[in-house]
């Protein structure tokens, strides 16, 4: 039998305004990474619909060369790997919320270009020839026609994206950026209240994707209404 | 003569589906095809606006070569209306503004403009109160009426239909047929694939008949459907009579 349970909530409670903190790093990060990864992935995922052989090899080389990695390894990469190289040929660094937001997007760039590309591959092809016999190019075809509703069925994946994007920030912890899950380290190295702590974190984590699970739905009955 | 095809050659791959085609459509007539499945009626229509590129041969319409690489493919377009088997109306849209798009972009006319078309050709059509519904609110007929208006508001001198009433339930075919016949009556140039004897019977001026990528027999709807030449006419016309 092991001895008396000693969990010290009010510690956790102190500690409380610190993990706080730490969200809006968390959320900072999963935004902006979030926002570039958008204009990567819809430009990766244009150019893996292309015809053109070069265009797509590069778009695909990026895709699964991301897509089979760990973002962890990225994420070091990019911090120790890159930031060495930076540092001997131009004396220069980037910091580690720089290099958090780079991976967020580089990563869900990948995986956002692939969203994208089902969903414009998804677009019936009678919709493209609608919009062709009435004399629009393939350019305004594309503006009007297939992106407003490939967008409209982007939405929920994007979602989930969003998701899984907030939840990875958590492993930049290891390249020390002051987020949520670095913060309730520190806090438990002082304390020691593990228990306590990493639940505290773990209900902040779920709080906000709950948030953006509820945030989405919403989204997406507006949506079918139109 | 506003179309001329001389010698269509249409492969796919090594498909060869269009061997040689040659046809000619004078303002105001109305072309029926028909064909069975696979005899590349569909093909044929396609290049004639050039949603599939010609492998051979020449397509001249109104005047102008489409072959010719100098041409300005969708301006070519704009003139030929085409309505689809599947209506492929743009669903995010609603019914008047799968209309003015084309019409706003291309012909650049104003909203007020292009509005005040639209309604005219919904008035046409019998839709005048569907403007603002969205087309997954209606009937496959309508539907299909709306995708006529849509290519109408383009002002086209040509009008191509392959097979505008193949995916309706038979008690919807009436009005679209009806629509078209209108069509025909006020002078439209129309080539149209169909399924339907008793429209070609009653409303093309010819009518021709493909197979395996030729045209077989082309002649009068009366001449054609009371007294085939071919063989193979005849009996593709028994199964389907
Ligand atoms: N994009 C395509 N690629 C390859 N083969 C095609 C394509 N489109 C049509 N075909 C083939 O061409 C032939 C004629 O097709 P189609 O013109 O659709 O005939 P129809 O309209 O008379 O039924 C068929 O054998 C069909 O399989
Ligand atoms: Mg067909």
């Amino acid at each position: 039998m092991g001895g008396s349970l000693n969990l010290n909530w009010e510690i956790a409670i102190a500690s409380l305004p610190t993990l706080l903190s730490g969200i809006k790093w968390t959320i900072l990060i999963t935004v902006v990474g979030l926002f570039f990864g958008f204009f990567i992935g819809a430009a990766m995922g244009l150019a893996r619909t292309t015809k053109n052989k070069l265009v797509f090899g590069i778009a695909t080389v990026y895709v699964e060369t991301i897509r089979g990695t760990p973002i962890l390894v990225q994420a070091l990469y990019l911090y120790f790997g890159v930031n060495q190289v930076l540092q001997q040929m131009f004396a220069l660094q980037i910091n580690s919320l720089t290099a958090a937001i780079i991976a967020i997007a580089i990563n869900s760039g990948a995986y956002i270009s692939e969203i994208v590309r089902g969903a414009i591959q998804s677009i019936d092809k009678g919709q493209v020839e609608a919009g062709r016999s009435l004399g629009l190019s393939s350019l305004k075809t594309f503006y009007y026609i297939v992106w407003p509703q490939a967008f409209k069925r982007m939405i929920p994946p994007l979602g989930n994206q969003f998701i899984i994007s907030l939840k990875d920030t958590s492993l930049f912890a290891v390249i020390a950026v002051g987020e949520l899950l670095r913060q309730g380290q520190l806090v438990v190295a002082t304390t020691f209240a593990a228990f306590e702590i990493y639940t505290f974190v773990s209900l902040i984590y779920l709080m906000l994707t709950l948030s953006i699970s509820f945030v989405l739905r919403r989204i997406e009955r507006r949506l079918d209404v139109s | 003569m506003i179309v001329q095809v001389f010698d269509l050659h249409k492969k796919f791959g090594h498909l060869e589906v269009l061997k040689g085609i040659n046809c000619q459509v004078a303002e105001g007539e109305v072309l029926c095809v028909i064909g069975p499945s696979g005899s590349g009626k569909s093909t044929f229509l396609r290049c004639l606006n050039l949603l599939e590129s010609i492998t051979s041969g020449k397509v001249i319409i109104d005047g102008v070569d489409l072959t010719d690489p100098k041409t300005d493919i969708n301006k070519v377009r704009r003139q030929v209306g085409m309505v689809f088997q599947q209506f492929n109306l743009f669903p995010h849209m609603t019914v008047l503004r799968n209309i003015t798009l084309a019409p706003m972009t291309e012909l650049k006319l104003s909203k007020e403009e292009a509005t005040e078309k639209a309604l005219r050709l919904l008035s046409k059509v019998g839709l005048r109160d569907k403007a603002d519904v969205y087309p997954h609110t209606l009937s496959g007929g309508q539907m299909q009426r709306v995708a006529i208006a849509r290519a109408l508001a383009m002002n086209p001198k040509v009008m191509l239909f392959d097979e505008p009433t193949s995916a309706l339930d038979p008690e919807l075919v009436g009005e679209v047929l009806t629509v078209m016949k209108e069509l025909a009556q006020e002078g439209m140039t129309m080539i149209v694939v169909t399924h339907e004897m008793g429209f070609a019977r009653e409303v093309a001026d010819r009518v021709i008949f493909m197979d395996g990528g030729v045209i077989v027999e082309e002649n009068t709807p009366a001449e054609i459907f009371s007294n085939p030449k071919h063989e193979r006419t005849r009996s593709f016309l028994s199964k389907i009579l």
